[in-house]
């Protein structure tokens, strides 16, 4: 009937990085290549990482390291004067050693403020060579928090669902997770029917999910380091768009037993299923508020897709409709200052494209970030600086990423497959 | 038996409505299922047919045996169905419709719509007077959108879509506990790309034989 696997392999694509858009007004930073002492070739140039890391979110324009006047690998070998001639706002050195007596590797970094002439930061990571890119993504979260005053989202990790066309009567589906640059992707799940809807925990432990396995959609919770997972609905109809609640304790879903899809809440101690909407048409796409307290939806009670917000316990009555100015509003969730919502928009009845765009409730501003058709599935990255979503692009699907101002973007392209549904996870450390 | 492939030929090319596109393999399958419409169409009208089937161990060969003779049959009337000899009838221009329309498993929708077509009504009715006919029979409803609009909204509307057709079935006869319905959303493009026509073919409800 249908196939399905748990596989603790690398998955056979990389995604690698394309920046398709810059800032316009970019920090210059300079990443000094950082010395290796030990034998052989490293397999990751850490540096290199961490200027890749700082140009996709745009704040920042890396010196080319061909332009550097001078190597420091440490304090005492850095000259304020070269990197001020070189117009460098802030500078990153450093050296990497064989740890005394193990397999392990010493990275010490230094980060410097060219203008005030001091050291902001500095210290030593130990690590496995294995754990180089991590060390890597953890240097550049204290560069950017150095910098913007917000904390870095370099080591979390999106999930996303790959399809793969393989014939007529066969496509493969495949839940994967990778770092948030789209490297050192692993296939938690891979089935030959549909995979929809992953969602993270709040710990990152765990990712709910709706698998076609049964070949009815229902919904399953797997722990992400063991593989161990358990389906945790069968109710009659659609069981789809599992959303965790910020405290870990609830599980937002969409149910059609009653009759149409309408927005449910499952205690995941207790069990319990509480009914959050009521409605004859569709409710689905719940998201939650960051005081775990109120659902945001998707609801076609008014004729067409609009976004409303209802806290639970209240009235299904007692129902507060938040966007009013597009043809159909989707898909919608709080950045972290939760006034900002995120959404996928179709401006008018005569214009079939779907954009992400923001809607700051409070002003009623909506900012477009997107200028492409078929864009969807938002996530946001953990310090809310950043927008994941699917997109397609010479008829594939693939992710891209737009900063919250819209003056960024990078691209994640896939080799193999229809990418879609990244879900971008919470802080993991 | 030598009919059975003659048979089915002759069948398509009498209805002559297969779409042009059909692949090979659909093409094959729709003969397959041909066949076993016409059994089903004999067993559904004919009371003698239903007991010389049932009671026939290779029941297609049977049912296409009953249909050969019946072709040089003149008259359709009642004696014939009772003469045990000549099976049943010759199909009435009836039985053939109902033959087309019970061939006829995938259903378009307009974009952004939820209600199948009404052009859809008189062939849906077929399908529903099928099940009512017979209660053994499972189907599953499936139904899909285009990949505009988000995968969720998309999931629900499908469910909608195939819903409508459920609840077209079970007014006109079929029962509640003979039809599955399950959507899948955009996930299974019956035709891959971003052009309308890849779209109006995706937009649809399909009845699966359980």
């Amino acid at each position: 009937m249908c196939s399905l696997f748990l596989l603790p392999f690398t998955a056979k694509a990389e995604l690698s990085i394309q920046i398709t858009q810059g800032s316009d007004n970019p920090i210059p930073i300079a990443v000094v290549p950082f010395s290796w002492q030990g034998n052989g070739v490293l397999s990751e140039d850490i540096s290199q990482i961490v200027m890749n890391d700082l140009e996709q979110v745009g704040e920042f324009s890396p010196l080319s390291r061909s332009n550097m006047i001078s190597i420091p690998s440490e304090e005492r070998e850095v000259f304020y004067s070269d990197w001020r001639i070189l117009a460098q706002d802030y500078l990153l050195v450093g050296k990497i050693d064989r740890a005394e007596g193990s397999q392990l590797v010493q990275v010490q970094y230094e980060f410097f403020d060219i203008n005030r002439e001091i050291k902001l930061a500095g210290e030593v990571l130990t690590g496995s060579v294995s754990q180089l890119r991590d060390i890597a993504h953890e240097i550049s979260n204290v560069v950017f928090e150095q910098v913007t005053g917000i904390r870095g989202a370099f080591t979390s990790e999106i999930l996303y669902v790959v399809a793969e066309y393989m014939n007529p009567e066969r496509t493969n589906f495949r839940l994967e997770k990778a770092d948030y640059d789209g490297q050192r992707a692993q296939i938690l799940l891979e089935s030959v029917e549909p995979i929809m809807s992953p969602s993270w925990s709040p710990t990152g432990r765990d990712v709910a999910y709706v698998s076609f396995e049964t070949e009815l959609p229902r919904i399953y919770i797997q722990n992400i380091a063991t593989g161990d997972r358990r389906q945790i609905t069968n109710y009659p109809n659609l069981n789809s768009s599992p959303e965790w609640s910020p405290d870990g304790t609830k599980l937002a879903m969409v149910l059609s037993k009653d009759g149409s899809p309408d927005i449910y809440v499952q205690d995941l101690t207790t069990n319990q299923l509480i009914r959050v909407t009521d409605h004859p048409l569709i409710d689905t796409e719940p998201s939650w508020t960051a005081d775990s307290r109120s659902i945001v939806f998707m609801s076609e009670r008014t004729g067409q897709p609009q976004i409303y917000q209802i806290e639970l316990g209240a009235s299904s009555f007692n129902v507060e409709r938040l966007t009013y100015d597009c043809f159909q509003c989707l898909n919608a969730k709080f950045l972290p200052d939760g006034v900002n919502l995120v959404h996928v928009r179709r401006e008018t009845r005569q214009d079939p494209n779907y954009k992400i765009a923001v809607l700051n409730i409070e002003t009623l501003r909506v900012i477009t970030l997107t200028s492409t058709s078929l864009d969807e599935s938002p996530s946001i990255a953990p310090n809310g600086s950043m927008i994941m979503y699917a997109t397609k692009f010479n008829g594939r699907g693939v992710l891209d990423a737009v900063s919250i101002d819209g003056a960024v973007r990078f691209r994640l392209p896939s080799t193999q497959g229809d990418v879609r549904e990244p879900a971008w996870s919470p802080f993991l450390n | 038996m030598v009919p059975v492939p003659k048979l089915a030929v002759k069948l398509q090319s009498a209805i002559g409505f297969l779409d042009n596109d059909l692949s090979l393999w659909r093409t094959q399958r729709v003969t397959k299922k041909s066949i076993q419409s016409i059994k089903m169409g004999l067993m559904a009208i004919s009371l003698f047919a239903l007991v010389a089937c049932s009671s026939t161990s290779d029941t297609e060969e049977g049912a296409m045996d009953g249909e050969a003779s019946s072709n040089s049959s003149s008259s359709n009337n009642g004696s014939a169905r009772t003469n045990p000899g000549s099976t049943s009838g010759q199909l009435t221009q009836e039985e053939i419709r109902a033959q087309n329309a019970l061939r006829q498993t995938v259903f378009y929708f307009g974009f952004d719509i939820a209600e199948f077509n009404s052009a859809d009504r008189e062939t849906l009715s077929f399908h529903a007077r099928d099940l009512a006919a017979n209660s053994s029979k499972r189907i599953r409803l499936e139904g899909h959108g285009d990949e505009r609009g988000t995968r969720e909204y998309n999931l629900a509307l499908g469910e909608r879509r195939a819903n409508s057709v459920l609840n077209y079935l079970i007014v006109n006869g079929a029962s509640r506990s003979q039809i599955e319905v399950v959507s899948y959303g955009e996930e299974q493009p019956a035709q891959a790309g971003q052009s309308d026509n890849a779209y109006s073919r995706n937009r649809r409800v399909e009845i699966v034989s359980r």
